[in-house]
């Protein structure tokens, strides 16, 4: 369509940027430049100064403004060491509950996905129909009731209720099929079928099929489902505000905003010295995993 | 794309059933089970030998504590699961790979939706939070007098397996009562100077515990004795307790409360007790209330006004916030999109990193930038002014948008580059050919051929925008409060971040009417998303 209106177009000027002279190509790589600063600039800014709050002696938010006037590791310290919050158990928590989730988001959705897409049975379509529009209904909107039934369960499994770590796992847990099982299920129809056939003329059975041929294959989408997985976890505050109760057991997300949420100002220092030391680990990832990231977004994935 | 030459049998095309919608899959392809004793079927007995150990464990706690929903649900759960993994039948394998992520999502997904569906029908809230047998019992709790002339027991409290008892000395006998038992004599337990040192089968609560556990204590009654006129024995310390009578009692016949003083509370029929001046009793408990709290989320005098002004920033912020980013994102893309360009790369990873830098952290990094006493941007940009950036209704919004332009640009840049490289370049070839200028070549080629691929991606950041609690909370909290409103509603609260503050945040949970305002906001993404929807290829892709 786009194609055959250009070519309606009468005039012709072949070659226009071949006869740009040397300076005409400066005048336009600098003010790419210019205008690409600016944007890193703009995206770095408030890292920079984070960092610089981080390190900077007094702690508290009006004293941060000096970017990198004194250079101290006080405010690590403080954090590291305050038995009030205790910053390193929320480090843990995090980690061990996000982690859990993404690999059980993995396991649970490309199982899901490998059904869809290899098996026919008679609730396949309206399965698939119905994983889209539930995904549609964010889970963050039942939390009244997800509270609720925490709170049930917490009579039954006590280690599965209100206020524990593998309570809150179980809710992130209820969201893998929706999110994210589409996106996987694309992915591995891209996967030829004659590579389970063969599989299955050299006796295989459907589980080595699974684990040994399959998943291998599809690795890319199962990294950025585990990622954004871990990221949408690692970074939700409003679910685990509302099923953790126990200092011990807060995320980070709940722990770190325990300072600034009483005295803003005064813990400021401790609060950007939390928040560079539990970004790196997710940066790291990020930066590590960009290339499979990239391909994911593109997809249709959306981070939390 | 798919070469294995060895295997000529079938044509790509037959074989590919992916799209056809075939019912069977092509004969050729057999799923056989796991046969024999190999590592698999060991891993495979461990596993179910485990799930329904945790399953029997769960019905059984289930039996104990009466809870009979989940009882039935662990029951027809925990069959499924040995049927799907031990029925030898072919027609259980795709079962197989589904009953995992099923059960999560049966639990915590569609579950948690139909429970917030049927308690927007509810006036479920604090004051109506259960049934009106609890609510009796404590309005029987609350509204009682110290028993004239009751003697004082020098009290401990005991616990056994997380049921609360209480323990006195008298005559040299150890006495224990609990909210089920009348103070009786004990056997085997010993004492020291008055103190109680142990009693068989409950462990004493040192203060600390008692402490702890305040509450619980607090709320226990141990009879004195059988009849119920001489009291039930209640401390506030856990040292010392004394009898109380209740000066509310239930009259079942008349289905009301009678105080002591001869005045009736009567059931009003919307879950409390009304006396005859109106004043109601609380707690109430938990009834249908139908539509009502449908009506008092569009009723003006009540939830209307906010509701609207509300709902029209929502959409307002995740519209704008969906083309700000969008536009700058491919702004950039498009310049970085140029080959010849140095430090390309250089320039994406630090354009990468808002995007990497967890968002929640991000955002109260911003609330400290821009606060108005101490913050960078007013004290440094700005050589010290005061400009109240997240205090200022409008400028509040400003500020979320800004904010959420940070956070979301790089997202957009990252996929719109990714659309772009995507263009076939003959494209812009032919465009140079036929004479096109590069505004002709954006409007006819470029923006159609994003939009394709952008377009689906779009519909998502909305969706996930309109539902963007950590922003409006973590930054402006939804404020600056709207101080002329009851509800606690601030100027920049989105729907989601006012159904928080209904639910837990104001001074009462009304989970009724935050479930209600849930089930709207559910209704308004899906219209959108259906609306969509239909021009998406997702649907295609089913088949």
């Amino acid at each position: 369509m786009s194609t055959s209106r250009v070519s309606n177009v009468a005039s012709r000027k072949p070659g226009s940027r071949s006869r740009l002279s040397v300076g005409q190509r400066f005048a336009r790589g600098g003010w790419k430049h210019v205008a690409a600063v600016i944007a890193c600039v703009f995206a770095l800014f408030p890292l920079v100064y984070a960092l610089s709050a981080s390190l900077s002696p007094t702690g508290s938010l009006l004293g941060s403004n000096d970017l990198f006037a004194e250079i101290t590791g006080a405010n690590y310290r403080n954090l590291l060491n305050d038995p009030q919050n205790p910053f390193l158990r929320w480090f843990g928590n995090s980690m061990l509950i996000s982690s859990i989730t993404a690999v059980g988001t993995v396991l649970m959705g490309a199982a899901a996905a490998y059904a869809f897409s290899r098996f026919r049975f008679r609730f396949r379509r309206g399965g698939l129909m119905s994983l889209l529009i539930i995904q549609m209904f964010p889970q963050l909107l039942a939390f009244v009731a997800i509270f609720l039934l925490l709170f049930s369960i917490s009579e039954v499994y006590p280690f599965l209720g209100l206020n524990s770590r593998m309570g809150l796992v179980a809710v992130y847990l209820g969201g893998a099929l929706g999110a994210n099982t589409f996106l996987m299920y694309g992915f591995f129809n891209t996967i030829p079928r004659d590579l389970d056939e063969a599989a299955t003329l050299d006796g295989a059975s459907h589980s080595q099929i699974y684990w040994t041929i399959i998943l291998p294959l599809v690795t890319p989408i199962l990294v950025v489902v585990g990622m954004l997985s871990f990221i949408a976890s690692f970074s939700d505050f409003l679910l685990a505000q509302i099923v953790l109760q126990d200092p011990q057991k807060y995320t980070l997300a709940v722990g770190l905003y325990q300072f600034v949420s009483v005295q803003f100002g005064e813990n400021w220092g401790v609060f950007t010295a939390g928040a560079i030391l539990s970004a790196i680990p997710v940066v790291l990832l990020f930066l590590f995993l960009q290339r499979y990231i990239v391909s994911g977004l593109t997809g249709g994935a959306v981070k939390g | 794309m798919s070469t294995t030459p060895a295997r000529p049998v079938i044509s790509p095309t037959e074989r590919d059933s992916a799209g056809d919608g075939r019912p069977e899959s092509p004969p050729s392809i057999r799923h056989s089970h796991s046969r024999g004793f190999g590592m698999g079927f060991v891993i495979k007995l461990v596993l179910m030998a485990l799930i329904n150990a945790f399953g029997l464990l769960g019905i059984l706690s289930a039996w104990a504590a009466e809870s009979w929903g989940i009882l039935v649900f662990l029951l027809l759960a925990l069959i499924a699961a040995d049927l799907v993994y031990f029925l030898p039948t072919r027609r259980m394998l795709p079962a197989k790979y589904l009953y995992p992520g099923l059960i999560f999502l049966l639990v915590f997904q569609i579950f948690v939706v139909l429970y917030t569906a049927a308690t927007a029908f509810t006036n479920y809230g604090d004051g109506h939070n259960s049934t009106k047998q609890a609510a009796v019992n404590q309005l029987t709790r609350t509204y009682e007098q110290r028993v004239a002339g009751g003697q004082e027991y020098p009290v401990s409290v005991l616990n056994a397996d997380g049921d609360l008892a209480l323990a006195t000395v008298q005559d040299g006998r150890v006495l224990v009562g609990s909210a089920h038992q009348a103070l009786s004599p004990v056997e085997g337990a010993t004492v020291t100077n008055g103190a109680i040192d142990a009693v068989p089968g409950y462990d004493i609560l040192d203060y600390g515990q008692v402490t702890a556990a305040h509450e619980a204590v607090m709320d226990l009654r141990v009879p004195v004795s059988d009849d119920p006129a001489v009291g039930a024995l209640r401390t506030d310390d856990g040292r010392t307790a004394y009898p109380y009578t209740p000066t509310l009692v239930y009259d079942e016949q008349a289905n009301a409360m009678v105080s002591d003083d001869g005045t009736v509370y009567a059931d009003n029929g919307q879950g409390a007790f009304v006396g005859p001046a109106g004043e109601e009793l609380r707690p109430g408990w938990r009834v249908f209330v139908g539509l009502d709290n449908f009506a008092a989320i569009f009723d003006p005098g009540i939830l209307g006004g906010p509701f609207i002004s509300v709902t029209l920033w929502t959409f307002a912020f995740a519209i704008l916030s969906v083309a700000l980013t969008f536009f700058l994102g491919l702004l950039l893309a498009m310049l970085f999109n140029d080959k010849n360009l140095k430090f390309r790369n250089v320039y994406r990873a630090i354009i990468f990193l808002p995007y990497a830098f967890p968002a929640f952290l991000s955002i109260l990094i911003w609330a400290g930038l821009l606060n108005a006493d101490f913050g960078y941007i007013n004290q440094v940009l700005l050589g010290g002014t005061n400009i109240p950036w997240l205090d200022n209704p409008w400028l509040a919004k400003v500020s979320l948008l800004l904010v959420n332009l940070w956070l979301g640009f790089p997202y957009m840049f990252l996929v719109t580059t990714g659309a772009l490289q995507s263009i076939p370049s003959e494209l812009y070839e032919s465009a140079d050919m036929d004479g096109a200028g590069a505004v002709q070549k954006f409007r006819s080629i470029t923006l159609p051929m994003l939009m394709v691929a952008v377009g689906p991606l779009l519909i998502a950041s909305f969706a996930m925008n309109f539902n963007n609690f950590n922003v409006i909370y973590l930054l402006t909290g939804g404020g600056p409060q709207d101080l002329e409103s009851t509800t606690g509603v601030g100027a920049t609260d989105i729907l989601i971040s006012f159904v928080y503050k209904i639910a837990f945040a104001g001074g009462a949970n009304d989970y009724g009417v935050a479930s209600a305002l849930s089930i709207l906001i559910f209704i308004m993404v899906a219209v959108v998303s259906a609306l969509t929807f239909r021009r998406s290829r997702a649907l295609e892709e089913i088949n």
